[in-house]
């Protein structure tokens, strides 16, 4: 049972993946954008079958619903109409396969190479009380940093966003 | 055939491989910063598939703060693309052509 499902949110995870960059229907940024939402609710379900249920749940929350909803906010607020017709160049084509020809085979390479790790470790869950615990114990203090770095990302934005820039 | 650590991997060397392709194919720069998104979620998988076959919770504690720090890149990240647009009147990175010499 947890074969078929890791199987199929893979599956689903990718194909929509690949929807993302080259849709052979649509140009049109919003539908990038609405398959990147399955892709992230699809990644979700494996975050689910390797036990980490808080992060499936913040993966949902932050990546699906906050992130998503600026990049449509972005997409809405720019008139794209014109951008449409555009179509991909042979040259960036070709980039685009060396370039992850060569990181697969690196990968192909280091995977052969290291030694099978199939039997899971006694499952370790990934519950909100278990991560609570390790974030304000061990890792207390990047987590004041990173609320930090919230609020700079903040004000950069206000800063930004203003009508003219000096 | 249980499913290993080397599964999870894979599928997360090919969800990095197409973010990749989506950078250097596409020309449309929020479809760009999709793809860097995608490649973000690929590492994010791999991290989460080590934590949880290396029976150790440090990696997805990692993860957390990975999706914190992407959430504020991507806010910063669209600002600049708003303002750009505002400047420039184009979203497409054919059309940036101001540092070539």
């Amino acid at each position: 049972m947890e074969n078929f499902f890791f199987y199929f949110f893979a599956a689903l995870t990718l194909i929509f993946a690949f929807l993302v960059i080259a849709n052979p229907f649509s140009n049109n940024p919003v539908t990038s954008a609405m398959f990147l939402v399955l892709t992230i609710a699809s990644l979700a379900g494996l975050f689910v079958l390797l036990h980490a249920y808080f992060l499936a749940a913040v993966q949902v929350l932050v990546y699906a619903g906050a992130v998503m909803v600026l990049f449509l906010f972005v997409i809405m607020l720019l008139d794209l109409k014109a951008e449409e017709e555009r179509h991909i160049r042979a040259f960036g084509l070709g980039a685009g396969l060396i370039s992850v020809g060569a990181i697969v085979s690196i990968f192909l390479i280091s995977l052969l190479k290291a030694p099978l790790l199939s039997n899971p470790a006694p499952i370790v869950h990934g519950d909100t009380l278990a991560l609570g615990k390790l974030l304000f114990n061990q890792y207390s203090l990047p987590f004041e940093i990173v609320s930090v770095l919230l609020l700079v990302a903040m004000i950069g934005v206000v800063l930004l966003s203003k009508k003219e820039l000096k | 055939m249980t499913i290993g650590l080397n599964h999870y991997l894979v599928v997360s060397i090919m969800l990095f491989c197409v973010g990749l392709f989506g950078v250097i194919v596409r020309r449309n720069l929020l479809v760009i910063y999709m793809g860097l998104e995608l490649m973000l979620n690929a590492a994010n998988l791999a991290l989460v598939a080590f934590s949880r076959f290396n029976d150790n919770l440090d990696g997805q504690v990692f993860v957390f703060f990975i999706i914190t720090v992407a959430a504020a890149e991507v806010a910063v990240g669209l600002a600049l693309i708003v303002a750009l647009y505002r400047k420039r009147q184009t979203v497409h990175a054919e059309d940036l052509t101001t540092l070539r010499l």
